[in-house]
């Protein structure tokens, strides 16, 4: 019979008694909606935040761009105002401690930015810098790391600044920027006082437009292109900057949003498990119903209402924490904010968030709740014949196909491509699988296997996995899933870290001076040598660029047609080569062959690295063009290397054989290995003492940024995989409660024939010791798979087992699933036995 | 004239390599307002036979026939509909829905109906039962013999041409299983239903008009009263 108002109204009447239960349930998809609708709102604030201040993140309507010098522009003459800007890496010293660091120096002349401002401490430091004299600004971070106070010296190359005012933004610029190279401003009349403006330093000169409102930098950039792009230089725009800046947020918001929908399908298994005992308890009251003449699709519409019910309030409760969590997440994501983020309801996402909420109720409650279309009237004779099986329901792979549709559509729109989607899929349905079938495999080697000699609660507890209403396959799905994303990310983290702290080993460099001049090489071996110090590696660089490829200019490349083109970074890049005839230790050759020149006139043989060369469709014979500072060389590929570029090493993309660039205009990178931090830091200070242009890295601080950035990266990523823990927690919390009543008259049973409270909870605890530790195993069992294939093939670093870190998730999983069991379960312990059979 | 009418009803089951023969070839034919017990030991089929007749489960040979429906030719939803039109239940242990109040049960049947009386002839059962002032109590808060009689007036609600009644009062005390089986009788004489009842108790049955005894599957002997 289909009478809607009538299933309604039981529904409504069958809810009273359930409500406090289904709230349960579907409080494990709140975190889940909440994650999604904190995120997707943030995402929106972002985007209207980024359109709105598109021009404080240039701060400026038009930039220009190049490696050399811009001289007069056309634009000059028709901008409001500009401002100039030379950008290098160079070294700073500090006097007062005698430290130095690599740091991005912005020499400035004029009024930029001309949107937004420089935010300074003390405010005017900023304006009384411009005023002339030797002031410079600094970063706070740099500030912090050496202690440094306004008022106190900075030594750029062969200058003295005193420090106006510590910078704390800078538009457009983040967080984890400064944190990479911290900037430091000094003003332009004294760029040649600080020798640092020579042959070899990696130098940007960037202009900066002020516009009228009535001229559109766009249109500019379209009349001066073609001229620009043959001068080598980069134009950018706020409009450029905002779809730029717009594409990488929504590329960040839409990852996090995956993360939040992973944390959300954990939820739905154990709505789906919930739903599963909830529809156990109610087929009793099926089968009534269907004596008393209820259609088979009637009786289960009226669960299936107070499911989507429940679906729509946790839905609303998740979109309302949701719009609260977005206060929080301008403070997790600040490092890596380019603008302000403003605070707004957004009620596209929390209309999203509650339309995701209902279906994704609909879908994991339908699997179980079909079931009820089974069920015979005569269970209210002969109960036993309640139980149902769905293995040939039809439906039941209608509803299992939507929900992998459902999946594949969310992260369709999430990733926008169909084949990241069905990958996204894969991986969620090979996770779940895969723990299925642990637990299952779990389960059944249990039930086959368990010694009856074994001690009882430990028999007990261990027979508790696989008996009936049991929770093993929800909590091992839920809780390993949730384990195996935070395992993963700790162990790729400590990988990386280990990795460059594994790089400083007995033979490997950990020193690397670099920018050093053909007339200072000499003087800097000797300071080197002095310190009793090897020169590991002396390396030449010569930079150049590409003129064509088998004849093919970047004019000619322009014309053809965009599946023929080459990527115009090819040819707008600055290849910085070296020459030798032999390969080092992080190159290996993978095609071809290295060739010498014996003999001048002889054709010269280029290596170049097989990655690049694949992205950019080279190949071995291709005849290359260089332009070697306004000489042509004609080369051939002869060879491909694979270069490890995760050494501190010199790497190079192009090496050219010796006897070529022997001659040509170069600079000089020098490697060696110290013993020490102390003996680091003293040859650093000499280096920068002595010689101010020249670069010093050292292992250890990189290995410090390194650790600084993927603290900042790993904050954010534990943020998110959170809410994939508090789920597994919810599910588990919720798991427990609904079986306390499963258990709850078994543990009657044994109290009244006798077993004491300690024996029963003995075998809560180790119930919830095996769960625990199965659900966590599991979870890292995965997480060591995807460490393995993400130091592959992703990070290309050979795989060594975290197996201290997997021992402590272990530990923290487990002891935090007993605790929260023996809380549920101590209640039950403490009563006496007739208060529970009475009630 | 016939109400319930059964023609060489078989039910066998199939458990493993073995078919087991629950019915066999069972015949009867019960006459509008007559009353019967269906009797016999434990596993003797009076069950199964009591779901066949009510139209619960469907036969492996033969034919029921219930107020002209051929049962084996109705699908299990027209078979639900004809149960609301024509059939009233009682359960040994109540089956009452533990979700709903006393008064809510006994509207459930009027409702399918699509009475527009609903509570106020649901009232006035629960009252012809002596339960006007637990109109609202849950099933739990009420004993087992009130919660029997919730039980008889929802059977009676929707006025059934055929109760069937499954061992009344076999989960009740001999006092309260007494004050049911009058409520059952005199309700079935006051409204002209046929009565079915599976009893284990010789005294039940012997107040219904014929006993059916069955054993191993089969009518043993019909005793008329």
């Amino acid at each position: 019979m289909g009478n809607i108002a009538w299933v309604l109204k039981m529904a409504i009447r069958d809810f009273r008694k359930n409500f406090s239960r289904l709230l349960l349930f579907v409080s494990s998809m709140v975190i889940g909606i909440a994650a999604l609708v904190g995120i997707s709102s943030f995402g929106d604030n972002l985007k209207n935040d980024i359109e709105n201040q598109s021009k404080e993140l240039v701060g400026a309507d038009l930039v220009l761009d190049n490696s050399t010098p811009l001289g007069s522009q056309p634009t000059d003459s028709i901008a409001l105002a500009q401002a100039d800007e030379i950008n290098f890496a160079s070294m700073v010293a500090f006097p007062s401690s005698g430290e130095s660091r690599l740091t991005q120096v912005r020499v400035l002349e004029g009024d930029f930015p001309f949107y937004g401002k420089l935010e300074t401490l003390p405010v005017e430091a900023e304006s009384t810098f411009r005023a002339g004299g030797r002031k410079a600004l600094v970063e706070k971070i740099l500030m912090a790391q050496f202690n440094a106070v306004v008022g106190d010296s900075i030594k750029v190359g062969d200058v003295t600044f005193v420090i106006e005012g510590e910078l704390q933004k800078v538009p457009g610029q983040t967080g984890i920027a400064a944190t990479v190279a911290p900037a430091v401003y000094i003003p332009m009349e004294y760029a040649q006082e600080t020798g640092l403006i020579q042959f070899g330093s990696r130098l940007k000169y960037l202009r900066y437009y002020q516009l009228s409102d009535d001229v559109n930098p766009d249109e500019l950039v379209e009349r001066y292109g073609e001229q620009w792009q043959e001068d080598r230089i980069d134009a950018d725009t706020v409009e450029d900057r905002r779809r730029q800046t717009g594409r990488s947020f929504d590329n960040l918001t839409n990852f996090l949003s995956l993360v939040a929908f992973i944390a959300l399908l954990l939820g739905c298994v154990g709505v789906a498990s919930a739903v599963n005992v909830f529809v156990k308890e109610k087929l009793a009251s099926v089968a009534v119903l269907r004596c008393l003449g209820v259609s088979a699709w009637d009786a289960m519409k009226i669960y299936l209402f107070q499911i989507l019910l429940m679906g729509l309030v946790g839905s609303v409760i998740g979109s309302f924490l949701g719009t609260a969590l977005q206060f929080v997440l301008p403070t997790v994501f600040k490092d890596f904010l380019p603008v302000e983020v403003s605070m707004a309801v957004s009620w596209s996402s929390v209309g999203f968030g509650i339309l995701t909420g209902l279906i994704v109720a609909f879908l994991f409650a339908l699997l179980p709740l079909l079931k009820m279309r089974k069920v015979s009237p005569m269970a209210t004779l002969r109960p036993e014949e309640g139980e149902t099986t769905l293995k040939k329901d039809p439906l039941r792979w209608a509803v299992i196909l939507g929900i992998l549709l459902f999946i594949f559509g969310f992260s369709y729109i999430l990733l926008d491509g169909w084949k990241a989607a069905l990958g996204f899929t894969g991986f969620v349905v090979f996770a779940f699988a895969a723990l299925w079938a642990v637990a299952i495999g779990i389960m059944w080697v249990i039930k086959r296997f368990l010694p009856i000699s074994l001690n009882y609660p430990i028999r007990q507890a261990l027979a508790n996995l696989y008996r009936p209403n049991n929770q093993t396959v929800s909590l091992i799905a839920t809780i390993g899933l949730g384990t195996a994303m935070i395992s993963t990310l700790f162990f790729i983290q400590g990988q990386l870290l280990d990795e460059a702290k594994f790089a400083d080993k007995e033979d490997q460099p950990n020193m690397l001076l670099f920018d050093i001049q053909d007339y200072q090489v000499d003087s800097v071996i000797t300071s080197v040598k002095n310190r009793d110090l090897p020169i590991l590696q002396q390396v030449p660089i010569v930079t150049m660029a590409l003129e064509s490829i088998n004849g093919m200019t970047k004019k000619g490349n322009d014309t053809l047609p965009d599946e023929e083109k080459r990527s115009r970074g090819l040819y707008n890049r600055e290849f910085r080569v070296t020459y030798r005839d032999t390969l080092i230790s992080s190159e290996r050759l993978l095609k071809g062959k290295l060739r010498k020149v014996e003999n001048p006139g002889d054709s010269i043989f280029v290596s170049f690295d097989q990655g690049y060369a694949m992205r950019t469709g080279l190949n071995v014979g291709d005849e290359i063009i260089f332009n070697v500072q306004g000489r042509p060389i004609k080369t051939y590929i002869g060879s491909f290397r694979d270069v490890k570029f995760n050494q501190v090493s010199t790497n190079f993309l192009v090496l050219f054989p010796e006897g070529v660039l022997n001659n040509a205009p170069k600079f000089h990178v020098v490697i060696t290995k110290t013993k020490n931090d102390r003996q680091s830091a003293d040859m650093q200070a000499e280096i920068v003492r002595k010689y101010p242009n020249i670069s010093v890295i050292n292992l250890g601080a990189i290995v410090e940024t390194l650790e600084e950035i993927l603290g900042k990266i790993s904050f954010v990523i534990q943020f998110m995989a959170f809410f994939s823990i508090a789920t597994g927690i919810l599910v588990l919390i919720s798991s427990l409660i609904i079986s306390k009543y499963q258990r709850m008259r078994e543990s009657i049973l044994l109290r009244t024939l006798g077993a004491d409270s300690g024996v029963v909870g003995k075998i809560n605890t180790m119930e919830y010791f095996f769960l625990g530790s199965l659900a966590s195993l599991s979870g890292i069992v995965l997480s060591f798979l995807a460490t393995y294939l993400l130091s592959k093939f992703v990070f290309q670093l050979p795989f060594r087992g975290p197996y201290l870190e997997a021992f402590m998730v272990y530990l923290c999983i487990t002891i935090l699933t007993i605790i929260l069991g023996w809380l549920n379960g101590r209640k039950i312990i403490k009563k006496a036995p007739m208060e529970i059979l009475r009630g | 004239m016939s109400i319930l009418s059964v023609k060489d009803v078989s039910k066998t089951y199939q458990s493993g390599n073995r078919r087991l023969t629950v019915l066999d070839q069972v015949n009867f034919d019960i006459q509008a307002g007559e009353s019967i017990a269906i009797v016999g030991p434990s596993g003797s089929g009076k069950t199964t036979l009591l779901g066949l007749c009510a139209g619960l489960d469907s036969s492996s040979t033969g034919s029921v026939i219930l107020n002209g429906n051929a049962f084996e030719k109705l699908s299990e939803d027209q078979r639900a509909a004809a149960r609301s039109r024509d059939v009233g239940f009682i359960f040994q242990n109540f089956q009452l829905l533990p979700t709903l109040t006393a008064l809510e049960n006994v509207m459930v049947p009027l409702e399918l109906k699509k009475r527009k009386d609903a509570k106020e002839r649901a009232l006035e059962l629960l009252e012809k039962v002596g339960l006007k002032d637990r109109v609202t109590h849950y099933p739990t808060q009420l004993s087992g013999g009130e919660q029997q009689r919730v039980s008889i007036a929802r059977a009676f609600a929707n006025e059934p041409k055929i109760l069937f009644a499954d061992e009344p009062t076999g989960n009740l005390d001999t006092e309260t299983g007494e004050m049911i089986e009058d409520l059952i009788f005199n309700l079935n004489k006051e409204k002209g239903t046929t009565l079915i009842l599976v009893t284990h108790d010789p005294e039940l049955a012997k107040r219904t008009d014929r006993i059916i005894n069955i054993k191993g599957g089969k009518i043993q002997e019909e005793i008329h009263g």
